[in-house]
């Protein structure tokens, strides 16, 4: 997508993830970059699902996406364990650029401590942190 | 508490045209360089299929004069100045002592006593130095910095040369030739060489003509390609960047250069070029493909010996790409590597160079 968006039914972190929690699940989230990292990058070439039940640590990187230019580094917005990736984003990296919060999505975690979304930012405050 | 102010980045007299374009800029060897307007792929295609255009002001370039100039050049290039005719144009490397690489440039023949050298951006101001200091020792030889002087552009792809050509005074010189031509009223030199497996040009003007001249190239299709695309168009027909796949660290005999070197004209660091010609280099730097899914990026080392000094995905190839430095016995066409590609073992392949040819 050309122009920049925050869906405000996300939470964010500030290292420009999103985590997508549905009120009737509160244990599972869905994860991905936000359109702001997906700008930053350029076009995404390669992403490499990583294996299922990799466990994912808060504030540390677990996997990668990489440009023509560069690979940057994806940061959990939250802890848990992966329990599905998305075929569809390995396949064709492009749909990260083209709809990062949609099927451009790249991980489902169920959370190993639910409490960790209240660190976590809404779309104002994400957007906030951009300015900067 | 003290504070960094930001280093001042330097801009070229295309700045602007950048900015309006919406390009993304970054520090490249302290200019403000676009490394991408609307996509690095997009750019890539359009150079490989029709015409892209790249502005390449933050390249240096100093001039050499006088009757003692072919003297001092042939002293210090590795190429045989004696065989660059007027208007011609030659590539060499410039090396140390001990046969680093110390630059790799195209020198231009303006005129019986003149030349002009297109140094990397990032070498510049060590060349300069390193020139002015051998002028010393050379009757009659003047250097002077143009830097200031020049705005360089490159026009190339399929489409270049028809682009360019319908804004010239006279027919365009052919490849390798570097010649004064009237674009759109403005005095350029014309030359025809280039980073990028296409055919087309690069224009030399001053920096002034140069926001007109841009315009008028792309008002007739030529399609703004920032350093991105440079760097993955010249990666695919395996030319050598300067920080990478050339160093002080190495020697041209190593890098593939050799054809460039004539150690009969004793430039400096011809003695130990010989040497290593003589020999046979311990390492050579080959180009590779990977097999597979991965990206090999600079840095990533080669398993039983090696590094990988230039990585990317091909956008023509679809494939991850790159060139390495290895052991000389495991640099022949075929040979299979490993690659340690961030702790993941990726399998690569030693490819004859250019890696992407236009016939294929």
């Amino acid at each position: 997508m050309a122009q920049a968006s925050y869906p405000a039914e996300l939470l964010y972190h500030p290292e420009h993830d999103w985590a997508r929690i549905d009120d009737e699940d509160a244990e599972h989230a869905t994860l991905g970059i936000t359109w702001y990292a997906q700008d930053a990058l350029g076009e995404v070439v390669f992403f490499e699902a990583p294996a299922l039940g990799t466990t994912l640590t808060k504030d540390e990187p677990y996997t990668e996406v990489e440009s023509v230019k560069a690979v940057s580094d994806v940061v959990a917005p939250l802890s848990g364990e992966i329990v599905e990736v998305n075929p569809a984003a390995a396949e064709n990296p492009g749909l990260i650029n083209e709809d990062p919060y949609g099927e451009g999505w790249l991980v489902k975690v169920r959370l190993s401590d639910p409490s960790e979304r209240d660190a976590l930012l809404d779309a104002a405050s994400y957007i906030a942190t951009l300015a900067g | 508490m003290s504070s960094t102010a930001p280093p001042t980045l330097r801009r070229t007299p295309l700045f602007e045209r950048h900015q309006a374009a919406g390009a993304k800029l970054v520090d490249f060897a302290g200019w403000e360089m676009p490394v991408q307007y609307e996509g690095v792929i997009q750019e890539h295609m359009a150079v490989r299929e029709s015409c892209g255009i790249f502005d390449v002001s933050h390249m240096g370039e100093i001039e050499t004069s006088g009757p003692g100039a072919l003297a001092l050049l042939q002293r210090l290039l590795s190429n045989d100045l004696d065989k660059l005719a007027i208007d011609g144009a030659q590539y060499s490397v410039l090396c140390r002592e001990d046969g680093g690489v110390l630059d790799d440039l195209f020198t231009y023949r303006l005129d019986v006593e003149r030349y002009l050298t297109i140094t990397n951006a990032s070498n510049h101001e060590r060349d300069l130095a390193w020139f002015s200091a051998h002028a010393a020792e050379v009757p009659d030889a003047h250097v002077d910095d143009r830097i200031d002087e020049w705005a360089m552009l490159a026009v190339q792809g399929p489409l270049a040369r028809e682009i360019v050509q319908a804004i010239s005074d006279a027919p365009l010189p052919p490849r390798m030739r570097a010649e004064p031509r009237r674009l759109s009223g403005a005095q350029t030199i014309v030359c025809g060489t280039g980073y990028t497996g296409e055919d087309g040009v690069e224009l030399l003007c001053a920096p002034a003509d140069a926001p007109a001249l841009w315009d008028e190239i792309v008002r007739r299709g030529a399609t703004p390609a920032g350093l991105g695309a440079r760097d993955t168009l010249r990666l695919e027909v395996c030319f050598h960047l300067y920080g990478n796949d050339l160093s002080v660290d190495r020697g041209p005999i190593e890098a593939g250069l050799g054809w460039c070197c004539r150690e009969d004209t004793n430039f400096i660091g011809s003695e130990a070029v010989r040497a290593v010609r003589e020999r046979g280099p311990a390492e050579k730097l080959v180009a590779f493909a990977i097999e597979g899914p991965g990206i090999a990026r600079q840095g990533n080392p080669v398993l039983g010996g090696g590094v990988v000094t230039s990585g990317t995905l091909s956008p023509c190839l679809q494939t991850g790409i790159g060139l390495a430095y290895v052991p000389a016995e495991r640099a022949a066409t075929g040979t299979r590597l490993e690659i340690d590609v961030r702790g993941k073992m990726r399998p690569a392949v030693v490819k004859d160079k250019p890696l992407y040819r236009k016939d294929a």
